[in-house]
């Protein structure tokens, strides 16, 4: 047992270091460090701009999507170099989350399902961070039952004419392209009629509105469809298998393992140590205290859970199902630390300015951004399910819609 | 990286295990529950043919001077068992102390005898309520002789010596005391699990050796506790996963309400919350088992990650356990309060969570700061 590099890893980690050295724009690095939680924010220059700037210079170098073969901008890395390059990229990923989406989940979608030409004209400009590409998956009336969507799409000649809504999207508003899931046929099951596509965001009939969040910004957005015109040719599989495309998609998450997901222990751990309280430091309250050790622990879970899969990676294996539990455990224990933080500032816990706030408003900015953390990607009990399911062998939820025709099916308006 | 077993602790687990599906059945466990005997004999005797009770201990003291990690899988099988054997008291602790500070002529007189299965230890360090410490150690030593009341002491009723911790001025001393001299009164006391027996040791001027130096016995203390720790946590973990493995079964066999109460989501997600928490102390055990293994100058700090995250996750586990099986959870006849009890006595033993929890802090924001 050990966290060694072989040999070959060595190397490849060297290589990395060198060049990150010799690339990272160095100027970022202090404000990066304190950014996070829905909140990266750069003094004097635009995150966006900053953020292509970094993903084309990593293009450039063969750095970008690194894991992807090369003819379609990557460099055709090992899922073990993948992971070496993250843990080494560190701070710097802060510039990525314009990009995570297209990357991590539009790509291997285009790259399992699009033809040679599509995936030789498409993924190149996106590894490069030149194109953003959106998911257009959740409905008003599909989340958590995706499957449950209603967007219409229909063959019109050699196109197809989608019209519909989605909800939720993330960077719809400043995306160029987007991987889009349709219902083709309402007379089937309702996993049994819909079908992928991708689609340019400049088309005629899609209108854009952004939401307002929570935490008062507007990251995500409904998607209104108007008689959307899409090329047949851009369908992603075969009609009517929308939805086992849609599991590739997520079923490509499994491999794109950091270090942990962060879960905003580090920064309780310096902000308990400075805040004094009438009796001393807070963290000599041994209340906190034990407090924070059930919180200590969850962190290093969650970090040794990552080094089992990266072994496995390392070994050439497929990472076992322990890494379904990230980002349940992660999104609930940052709510909880970023509440715990606020109480002991107490009143002044309220203050959200970072310049009148506690730690530069950190917390507060955690706290109002976790919720999303929850929900986003698989809300917490269905991630609970799918542990049950999956892991466990529990039987599936009783499904009273499974072999019923999708337009015979109760909705909440119906109902 | 490399942050797994090997193949060979792998098998050498897998060894574990069916020797004891067949030696520590839960009827084995029962016998000891049940009956005054205070612990599995015919176990202990099968441990020691193994060589399991020497796994660590070197060559020339007759053990198989084997690694930590292959003592990790080993504890790992006889928590996930429930084993009725003192092995931890006479493994983790008394061996720990004499590798860690005993004389040579001392290693030599109790070692072999300790891989040979022929000695029992324990760790006398408690006097009444309350973790123990430098502040609450009364007993004494005047000319070599030894006096005061520990208690509970886990295993004492059976040991053959013990590792007791005396007061030395502000600090603490440690000396060996054989229990089958003269001035030793033991009483066996009645706790929530009688599989691990636990006894009141009145000593009266008993004959006492020192082991290590005059003074040291909180530094060693803590050097011992913090391996002992990784190991007990890997017992946890074992029981954690069984009473996980044991709900999951259940909850597809028990039908109600037409379907398997597995099929209910709030089964489902309580059975979902115990993977997760038995996930997590696995990774921790992991860290632990590789700070002890390599002597990592991280090890408290791993030592007390891993404690922490495997008792909770045993309690967690055995206590939902129960709950899955309904009414059939909370009878004798059905084996989920063996796994209840053990899960609440290791969270005392070696100092209880709420201390642990404390001392991990303490380290990290020593780590932290430096
Ligand atoms: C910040 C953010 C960004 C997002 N970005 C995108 C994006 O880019 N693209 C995209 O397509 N979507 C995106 N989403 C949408 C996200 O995937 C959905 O919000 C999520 O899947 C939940 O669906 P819902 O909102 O319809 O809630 P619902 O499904 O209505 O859930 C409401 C509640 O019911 C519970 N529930 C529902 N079904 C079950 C069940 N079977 N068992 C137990 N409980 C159940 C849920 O857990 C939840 O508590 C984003 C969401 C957020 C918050």
């Amino acid at each position: 047992m050990n966290f060694d590099d072989t040999p070959e890893e060595a190397v490849f980690r060297k290589e990395v270091r060198a060049w990150l050295d010799a690339n990272a724009p160095k100027e970022y690095a202090a404000e990066l460090k304190n950014s996070g939680f829905g909140h990266t924010a750069l003094k004097g220059v635009d995150v966006g701009v900053a953020s292509k700037a970094w993903q084309k210079k990593k293009f450039d170098a063969g750095w970008a999507c690194l894991h992807w073969p090369k003819e379609y901008g990557g460099r055709g890395a090992t899922p073990i170099e993948r992971v070496i390059w993250q843990q080494e990229e560190g701070i710097y990923a802060a510039l990525s989350s314009l990009f995570i989406i297209g990357h991590g989940m539009c790509g291997p979608t285009m790259m399992t399902y699009a033809s040679e030409e599509q995936k030789r004209a498409y993924l190149p400009p996106l590894a490069a961070g030149e194109h953003i590409w959106c998911q257009l998956f959740s409905e008003p009336a599909g989340g958590s039952d995706l499957a449950g969507l209603r967007t219409k799409a229909e063959k019109d000649g050699d196109d197809c004419v989608i019209n519909g809504q989605k909800i939720w999207t993330s960077g719809a508003h400043y995306s160029d392209y987007g991987i889009v899931i349709t219902r083709t046929d309402p007379n089937v099951p309702k996993h049994k009629g819909l079908t992928m596509f991708f689609l340019d965001m400049h088309t005629p009939g899609i209108e854009v509105r952004p939401i307002k969040q929570v935490n008062g910004q507007s990251g995500f957005n409904e998607v209104y469809f108007t008689d959307v015109r899409v090329p047949d040719s851009q369908r992603l599989g075969k009609v009517g298998e929308g939805w086992s495309v849609s599991l590739t998609t997520l079923m490509n998450e499994r491999l794109s393992i950091g270090s942990g997901m962060p879960t905003g222990f580090p920064d309780l751990l310096d902000f308990v140590a400075t805040l004094e309280t009438p009796d001393g430091p807070a963290i000599n309250d041994r209340n906190v205290r034990s407090r924070l050790a059930s919180w200590a622990v969850k962190t290093s879970g969650l970090k040794y859970t990552a080094f089992r899969s990266i072994s496995a990676l390392s070994r050439g294996e497929m990472p076992g199902p322990e890494n379904s539990i990230g980002k349940l455990v992660a999104g609930a224990t940052m709510q909880e630390i970023a509440t715990f933080a606020l109480d002991l500032q107490g009143q002044a816990g309220a203050l959200v300015n970072p310049d009148q706030a506690a730690a530069a408003a950190r917390f507060q900015a955690m706290l109002l951004r976790s919720p999303a953390t929850r929900i986003e990607g698989g809300t917490d009990e269905i991630l609970r399910n799918i542990i049950a399911e999956r892991v466990l062998g529990l039987p599936a939820d009783i499904r009273v819609d499974k072999d019923v025709p999708f337009n015979k099916i109760p909705t909440s308006a119906k109902a | 990286m490399n942050f797994d077993f090997s193949e060979d602790q792998k098998q050498l687990k897998d060894q574990a295990r069916r020797f004891l599906e067949n030696k520590s059945s839960s009827k084995a466990v029962r016998r000891i529950l049940e009956t005054p005997e205070p612990f599995d004999r015919e176990l202990w005797k099968g441990l020691a043919e193994m060589g399991f009770l020497g796994t660590v201990i070197p060559e020339e003291y007759g053990g198989l001077g084997a690694g930590y990690l292959e003592l990790c899988v080993i504890a790992e099988e006889l928590g996930r068992s429930v084993a009725a054997v003192p092995f931890s008291s006479t493994v983790y602790l008394t061996a720990e102390f004499l590798l860690a500070a005993g004389s040579e002529a001392q290693k030599q007189k109790y070692l072999p005898r300790i891989a040979a299965g022929e000695m029992i230890g324990a760790f006398a360090y408690a006097e009444g309520v309350g973790n123990a410490s430098a502040r609450n150690v009364h007993t004494s030593v005047s000319g070599g002789k030894l006096s005061g009341v520990k208690l509970p002491v886990l295993d004492g009723d059976v040991a053959d010596i013990a590792i007791v911790a005396v007061k030395a001025g502000k600090g603490l001393s440690l000396y060996i005391v054989e229990l089958d001299a003269p001035g030793i009164a033991r009483t066996v006391l009645e706790t929530i699990d009688p599989t691990r027996s636990q006894a009141k040791i009145e000593f009266t001027s008993a004959a006492a050796e020192l082991l290590g130096a005059e003074g040291a016995g909180e530094e060693i203390i803590e050097r011992v506790l913090d391996r002992a720790a990784v190991l007990t946590a890997f017992e946890q973990l074992g029981g954690a996963d069984r009473a996980l493995e044991m709900a999951r079964d259940y909850a597809l066999g028990r039908m109600a309400f037409g379907r398997p109460i597995g099929s209910f989501q709030a089964i489902k997600h309580i059975l979902a919350d115990m993977y997760v928490s038995a996930t997590l102390a696995r990774s921790n055990c992991y860290y632990g088992a590789w700070a002890l293994s390599t002597e990592a100058g991280e090890l408290p700090q791993a030592a007390a990650t891993a404690r922490v995250s495997a008792t909770q996750a045993y309690q967690h586990c055995s206590k939902n356990n129960i709950q899955v099986h309904g009414g059939m959870g909370f009878t004798w006849e059905f084996d989920c309060h063996l796994y209840y009890r053990r899960s609440n006595l290791l969270a005392l033993t070696l100092g209880s969570l709420s201390q642990w929890e404390d001392t991990l802090i303490d380290r990290l924001a020593k780590r932290n700061a430096a």
